[in-house]
């Protein structure tokens, strides 16, 4: 039985994984089937990807099947676990505080910046884009695109992505005091939502897909699918299948995904030194987007009577829900009376869409200049 | 390298333009969606 040793760094890989997700609670519902996943991929002769047997022939296995029928084929898994997400988004906060839209759009520079440094680092353009997208800080995003471009590093991709929305808590105060002064956190804002009818609920995912599918038409599915979650939720009439989205679908499909990814995470295509480039750049991607959308916020201050706190600009990162609880924290630190709770919510909600056209621009200009 | 560094710059400039774009454009649909909405409850 040969055991290579970058099979042996995978089991290595595996266990931290695991480790990571039961003894931090680091993305669990991920992490845990990814790192079992990368232990059964790994294995000599491993019966869960395609084997050729002597005298038999080809004989399939489950994990790979997985990944050509659920990723490979119509990144179904990604797409299909986005109407779950899509149903479980509240876009009250977002609705009744309409400025907050920008702040998701500027909170997505960091995924080109940190594309632009992986091309300088050697990275062809495809693979820059897939691993930039780790700053989308959202999964399904960071596969579907790493996939559709055939990335060579959609495993160390997957990992960084949702590794590094568990480390949201982490990397964003040390990223957003970089770029901030104490007076500029303590900055107060009152909350004074506008009032969200239902029928503004209900037009709003409609209205997002045609918008942004005549801009950014490779954009459809992942724009569309989740719009498509969150009209389910808010039209009132479709409870069990919103309840079924939020709850049976997305569970199913993020136990899928997770064992599913670590058919990209065998020895061959994990063990380089490009995946030790690629966590690296993960990180400046998020840093990157955390301090754009806080010195957006500080830009817009110039110009505003309101002032807004710049952390909830930084808010505008996808890493829903865990960023706008980190900036809640952070003010009520700097000042015990000031809740930006809703703010951030708002601007966090905001990076989920801009996140998801994030993906399309990229799918969209990205083969162009591949021809 | 330079060539790929170029390019990522014009999708860099061309993609925060294009989501920029889309976001306001939403901001001002949901902003009219909420007068109207409004205008009609009262």
């Amino acid at each position: 039985m040969n055991v290579t040793w970058q099979q042996i760094v995978m089991y290595a890989v595996g266990a931290l994984l695991i480790y990571l997700a039961i003894e931090k609670d680091f993305e669990p519902a991920l992490l845990l089937p990814m790192g079992f996943g990368a232990i059964l991929v790994n294995l000599p002769n491993s019966g869960a990807i395609n084997q050729s047997l002597e005298g038999i022939g080809e004989v399939a296995g489950i994990v790979e099947w997985l990944f050509e029928v659920g990723i490979e084929a119509s990144e179904a898994l990604p797409l299909l676990l986005f109407i779950g997400v899509g149903a479980m988004i509240d876009f009250g906060p977002l609705l009744s505080q309409p400025k907050m839209f920008l702040f998701g759009a500027a909170a997505q520079f960091g995924i080109f910046f940190a594309m632009s440094v992986a091309c300088l680092l050697g990275f062809d353009l495809r693979d820059a884009a897939s691993i930039g997208i780790i700053g989308a800080a959202d999964g399904p995003t960071s596969i579907l695109v790493s996939q559709v471009l055939d990335s060579n590093y959609v495993g160390p991709i997957a990992v960084a992505a949702y590794s590094y929305m568990a480390l949201v808590p982490i990397v964003q105060p040390m990223a957003i005091k970089l770029v901030t002064t104490k007076k500029d956190r303590a900055i107060k804002m009152a909350y004074k939502p506008a009032g969200v009818s239902k029928m503004t609920r209900i037009l709003f995912p409609i209205i997002v897909t045609i918008i942004a599918g005549f801009i950014a038409p490779t954009s459809v599915a992942l724009v569309g699918f989740l719009m498509f979650g969150n009209l389910i939720r808010e039209c009132g009439v479709l409870g069990r299948l919103s309840e079924t989205a939020q709850n049976s679908l997305a569970n199913l499909i993020t136990l899928l995904l997770g064992i599913t990814i670590s058919f990209s995470m065998r020895a061959e295509m994990f063990v380089k030194w490009e995946t030790i480039l690629i966590m690296v750049l993960g990180l400046v991607a998020f840093v990157f987007d955390t301090m754009a959308g806080a010195l957006f916020a500080k830009f817009l201050n110039i110009f505003s009577k309101e002032k807004i706190n710049p952390m909830v600009g930084a808010a505008g990162i996808s890493a829903f829900p865990m960023s706008a609880r980190v900036i809640q924290k952070m003010g009520l630190k700097e000042d015990p009376s000031n809740h930006l709770l809703m703010h951030a919510v708002g601007a966090n909600v905001s990076g989920q869409i801009a996140s998801v056209l994030a993906g399309g621009m990229i799918l969209n200009l990205v083969p162009m200049l591949l021809k | 390298m330079m060539e790929n560094f170029v390019a990522s710059l014009g999708i860099m400039w061309k993609s925060m333009l294009g989501i920029f774009v889309v976001m306001i454009a939403i901001t001002a649909v949901v902003k009219l969606l909420i007068k109207i909405t409004a205008k009609n409850a009262e």
